[in-house]
């Protein structure tokens, strides 16, 4: 178990050094969310009310997700990294969870940016809404990882990851606009949790056939 | 298996006799429910393709779990057809995003359609199939998840809820139901084992092909 | 006929269609495997005849055909 933690420490480190030197994947995250909020803002007539807006907040989110989660797995692919660490001597879910927490850091990193930006530009959130937002970012991130890693195998990379998780993203959508759309949060903050379990527990379980033969 | 087609035209027949009370937009029911059920069955009956393929590698296993969700992706798109012309006769419009069923119809037949596109830009092989045999596990997990979901967001977007089907249903309604549910089951296990023969005839022919090239 | 009627027929029509278009599918595919399975008997044939033509040991391979 001891041994399980530090290797995906040592893995998520790894991911998160090599972002620090390359610096790809987080400006493009936060340049997006901006850009897509400041859409979304001539989108919307002037007479719209703030919850529609909360609504698109979602679709930011998600999008921008989208693109960190295209990024995941480029330097695994381009430089045959994976075959390196499908030989390491490390459980083969812990390459999934190492990927997840790093593709977590970063969407975490965007939203900090991307959350005051929207209240800035659009209306105030609550708490209920940076709650849901956390809660999604857990599901989101261990759906598209997996998801990630599936599409890096294809031919039509960054063509069908989007076609493979935007079905899965809808529960999380629903679950995210309700709690920052009605007053009492409680059911749609579960449901959250509910999915955040279920798809992390498969993912993390169906990985090794997804890199394995 | 002639037989078992004969059994499907024979309810078909039976289905007809029984004139019922409630206008006649019930006798899309009799059709739309037994094949949207059947549709469940297909990707149910693919998900436990796919899992025996990850789980026990039986041969053969992965062509089942695709053949199967093909039925179910054509039975799921009859499904739609059929559920928009239904709400066509009895509410006006060709789509209702507050009946539950034909939404989370919409989503997994999105979802499932990328499986195909999945599918088809993979190269064949073992790892081809263990990808779509996750994929599709993935996909029995979203139902449920999904209509919770869609459930939820009636709730903040249909605060009025449709009573679909009526939960009183004469014996002899009932019965019909029944023989048209069966009809359709065998029709998409011929279906089923149609294709699955001429897919293996194929794979089964070009082997040949190499043996005497 | 009522436009509730139409309607109905409609549905009927629809899924009456599908299917339909499914067979065909499957019947043309199964024509071509028809048309295969013959190309490839014609080629195991000639080569069982140019096996019992020339001098040397046919292939065992040709029994396959």
């Amino acid at each position: 178990m001891r041994r399980y933690a530090a290797d995906v420490a040592v893995l998520a480190r790894k991911d998160l050094m090599l972002e620090l030197r390359a610096r790809d994947t987080l400006p493009a995250m936060l340049l997006f969310v901006i850009s897509a909020l400041v859409v979304f803002h001539f989108a919307l007539p002037s007479h719209s009310s703030d919850l529609a807006a909360k609504g698109l907040l979602w679709v930011a989110i998600v999008f921008t997700a989208l693109v960190g989660l295209t990024r995941a797995f480029v330097a695994e692919r381009e430089q045959r990294l994976i075959d390196g660490l499908l030989l390491a001597p490390c459980d083969r879910s812990a390459i999934w969870l190492a990927k997840a927490i790093s593709v977590l850091a970063f969407l975490g990193a965007a939203e900090v940016v991307a959350l005051p930006a929207y209240a800035a530009f659009f209306s105030g959130i609550g708490w209920s809404t940076v709650a849901a937002v956390a809660l999604a970012d857990i599901g989101i991130v261990a759906v598209g990882t997996l998801l990630a890693a599936v599409a890096a195998v294809s031919r039509t990379r960054e063509l069908i990851l989007p076609l493979l998780f935007l079905p899965l993203a809808i529960p999380v959508v629903i679950g995210g606009v309700g709690a920052s759309v009605v007053g009492s949060p409680g059911r749609y903050l579960g449901f959250l949790c509910l999915y955040d379990a279920v798809f992390a527990i498969i993912s993390w379980a169906s990985f090794e056939y997804v890199v394995t033969e | 298996m002639t037989t078992v087609l004969l059994g499907g035209a024979v309810a078909l027949i039976f289905f007809y006799a029984p004139v019922d009370q409630d206008g006649l937009n019930q006798k899309i029911f009799y059709f739309h429910v037994p094949i949207a059920l059947t549709s469940y069955a297909c990707f149910g009956w693919g998900a436990l393709k796919a899992f025996q393929h990850l789980w026990k590698r039986t041969p053969g296993a992965d062509l089942e779990s695709y053949v199967a969700i093909h039925q179910g992706v054509i039975f799921g798109a009859m499904t739609l057809v059929t559920g928009s012309i239904w709400a066509k006769v009895r509410w006006g419009v060709w789509w209702v995003w507050g009946d539950e069923q034909l939404v989370l119809f919409l989503v997994l037949f999105l979802f499932y359609c990328a499986y195909f596109m999945l599918r088809f830009s993979v190269d064949p092989g073992p790892q081809r199939a263990n990808l779509c045999a996750v994929y599709a596990l993935f996909g029995v997990v979203l139902i449920p998840i999904s209509f919770l979901a869609i459930r939820l967001a009636n709730s903040y977007i249909h605060p009025t809820v449709f009573t679909s089907n009526g939960p009183q249903m004469a014996t002899s309604q009932l019965a019909t139901f029944c023989v048209a549910w069966a009809a359709m089951l065998s029709l998409a296990y011929f279906l089923y084992r149609f294709e699955l023969a001429g897919k293996r005839l194929d794979a089964d022919l070009k082997e040949l092909r190499e043996l005497l090239a | 006929m009522s436009t509730e009627e139409k309607y109905v027929a409609a549905a009927y029509l629809v899924v009456f269609l599908f299917v339909l278009v499914y067979v065909l599918i499957m019947a043309a595919k199964l024509s071509r495997l028809g048309r295969d399975v013959a190309e490839l008997t014609a080629l195991a044939r000639e080569r069982k005849r140019a096996g019992q033509g020339s001098t040397e040991q046919p292939p065992k391979q040709v029994r396959v055909g």
